[in-house]
């Protein structure tokens, strides 16, 4: 589904990824995880298509989208979210999700607003539909974020930090969404700071430290692997 | 009797200036541009008018759509070529971009025709007026242009607000990156406000150089101002602001000129800043493109 194929990124001087490469097949859930600064938004940001690229390709289901632009991604099925909720305040929760619908998933009329409806249902935001996107609590906008990109009929969703900031009944309520996706067949690339909340969804870690991959495999190897042990004790006494 | 009378007269003369800033405040609303050419361009709209019917024979009412047509056509490629780039580079490029525009189109207009105005006469309808008693009487052509200015103002409404491509539009305002993630191409969406936003300064203009009987190469730099004005006194953003705003700045125009004919600019500008002063949100105030 996705191919990430020797990914830099460098701002100036500074490398935030250095020769990343990395294949999820379809279907298939993987968790990122790694200290600050490991390069995880910049890896889904150039998934996505909103972050610049320095060297190496990208390719969805086989294509080369590495030029592409995130609106054309968005079309051929890349969903994401976003890990500060960016919600179009000044439209309700139901526009926003309508949006994405008809733009992302190239839906119209009736069909738009019942994927919209299937997305807010599967968020739990349906009783919100009609508050204006803006006045919505924290928990309310991260299930936008994630609602929107539903409402895009991803077939790789890119999931930025949607757990951090939510209670544990908050989290485990996103955590069983991302399941039920997951299990409707959906690729999922995952960034998340809270572990437990990761490790109940994914097939496969991997762990990111100052732009490379330092471990990927289960989530049992990967979480008791020396390199990870050592990326976040390093990263602690640093 | 003569002060309803000028406040019927103002109410009027604001649907131009409600006309005018109504495409001001879309670009402003959604790309964040302070589009200091607008005045320029609404009178190019006028040349474009009064030109077609001198040189090329359209008949007078038809020349709102061919100014329609090329203004819109213009604001495509001045999206496209020169304003897309600018806002590539900073926030406030793009106002330069428009500033360098307002000093080249009054220009290029003396250079062609020179600083006598350009005819674009209506005729009857210049001068026909309904009585309504009592001394008072509403001309024909100016009721027309308050119509026109109410019927484009809810156009615009209902467009987003109302239509998927209005509230696409409302959520690129919002956020033009995260739009692109919703499969949203934002550039297209710029050219769209731009092209909607010069389409009905180039009605305004027309129904401008209809109402003076023509139209000369400076007369952009006054009506920029107006419309600013216009789109301050009811409130950034606020298009029944924009509405509103128009209709004051008309009748206190018209106030200013029943009391003195030096007034009418001075009484404007005066409404104006009491407005900034004492009402800084404008008179309907409220978020964008509400």
């Amino acid at each position: 589904m996705l191919e990430v194929e020797h990914l830099a990124v460098s701002f100036g001087t500074l490398r935030v990824l250095d020769d990343v490469s990395l294949a999820i097949p379809p279907g298939q859930a993987v968790g990122i995880v790694g200290p600050n600064g490991a390069g995880k938004s910049t890896l889904i940001n150039a998934v996505s298509g909103t972050g610049q690229v320095s060297r190496g390709t990208v390719r969805l289901a086989g294509r080369d989208v590495t030029h592409t632009s995130a609106a054309r991604r968005c079309r051929w099925g890349i969903g994401r979210s976003h890990q500060i909720p960016r919600p179009f305040g000044d439209l309700s929760v139901f526009e926003n999700v309508l949006v994405a619908a008809e733009r992302g998933a190239g839906l119209r009329g009736r069909d738009a607003a019942a994927q919209a409806l299937r997305s807010l249902e599967a968020t739990g935001l349906l009783s919100a539909a009609n508050t204006m996107a803006g006045a919505v609590p924290l928990l309310g906008r991260k299930r936008l974020e994630l609602a929107r990109a539903l409402a895009t009929s991803p077939q790789l969703l890119l999931l930025d930090e949607i757990a951090g900031g939510l209670t544990e009944g908050e989290a485990d309520e996103l955590v069983s969404t991302v399941l039920s996706l997951k299990q409707a067949g959906v690729t999922i690339m995952w960034i998340e700071h809270v572990v437990k909340a990761l490790v109940q969804v994914v097939d496969r870690l991997v762990c990111l430290a100052f732009g490379r991959i330092v471990a990927d495999g289960s989530p049992e190897e990967v979480l008791a692997s020396r390199e990870v042990a050592e990326v976040y004790l390093g990263g602690a006494l640093a | 009797m003569t002060w309803v009378n000028t406040i019927l007269q103002g109410l009027l003369l604001g649907g131009i200036f409600a006309m005018a800033a109504g495409g001001l405040s879309l670009m402003f609303g959604v790309m964040r541009i302070a589009n200091l050419a607008h005045g320029d361009l609404m009178i190019l709209g006028g040349y474009a008018a009064a030109v077609s019917t001198l040189h090329l024979g359209v008949p007078v009412p038809l020349t709102v759509l061919v100014s329609m047509a090329v203004l819109g056509g213009l604001g495509y490629l001045l999206q496209r070529t020169l304003l897309d780039r600018a806002m590539a580079l900073s926030e406030l490029a793009p106002m330069m971009v428009t500033f360098g525009i307002a000093v080249m189109i009054p220009n290029a207009l003396a250079e062609v025709f020179s600083n006598d105005a350009q005819p674009l006469n209506i005729g009857a309808l210049g001068t026909a007026s309904i009585e309504l008693g009592g001394g008072l009487a509403i001309g024909w052509f100016p009721l027309l242009t308050v119509v026109a200015a109410v019927l484009v103002l809810t156009g615009l409404h209902l467009f987003l607000h109302r239509t998927q491509i209005g509230r696409i539009t409302r959520a690129t305002a919002d956020d033009p990156e995260v739009v692109r993630l919703m499969g949203v191409d934002n550039l297209k969406i710029y050219a769209l406000t731009t092209v909607i936003s010069l389409v009905t300064v180039a009605l305004a203009g027309t129904l401008y150089a209809m109402r003076q009987g023509g139209v000369t190469p400076y007369e952009g730099q006054l009506t920029v101002l107006f419309a600013f004005e216009t789109v301050v006194i009811g409130g950034l953003g606020s298009l029944w602001g924009t509405l509103a705003g128009g209709l004051v700045l008309g009748v206190a125009q018209s106030a200013g000129a029943q009391i003195s004919p030096d007034l009418p600019l001075l009484a404007g500008h005066v409404v104006f800043l009491l407005v900034l002063v004492f009402r800084p949100q404008g008179l309907f105030g409220r978020s964008v493109l509400a």
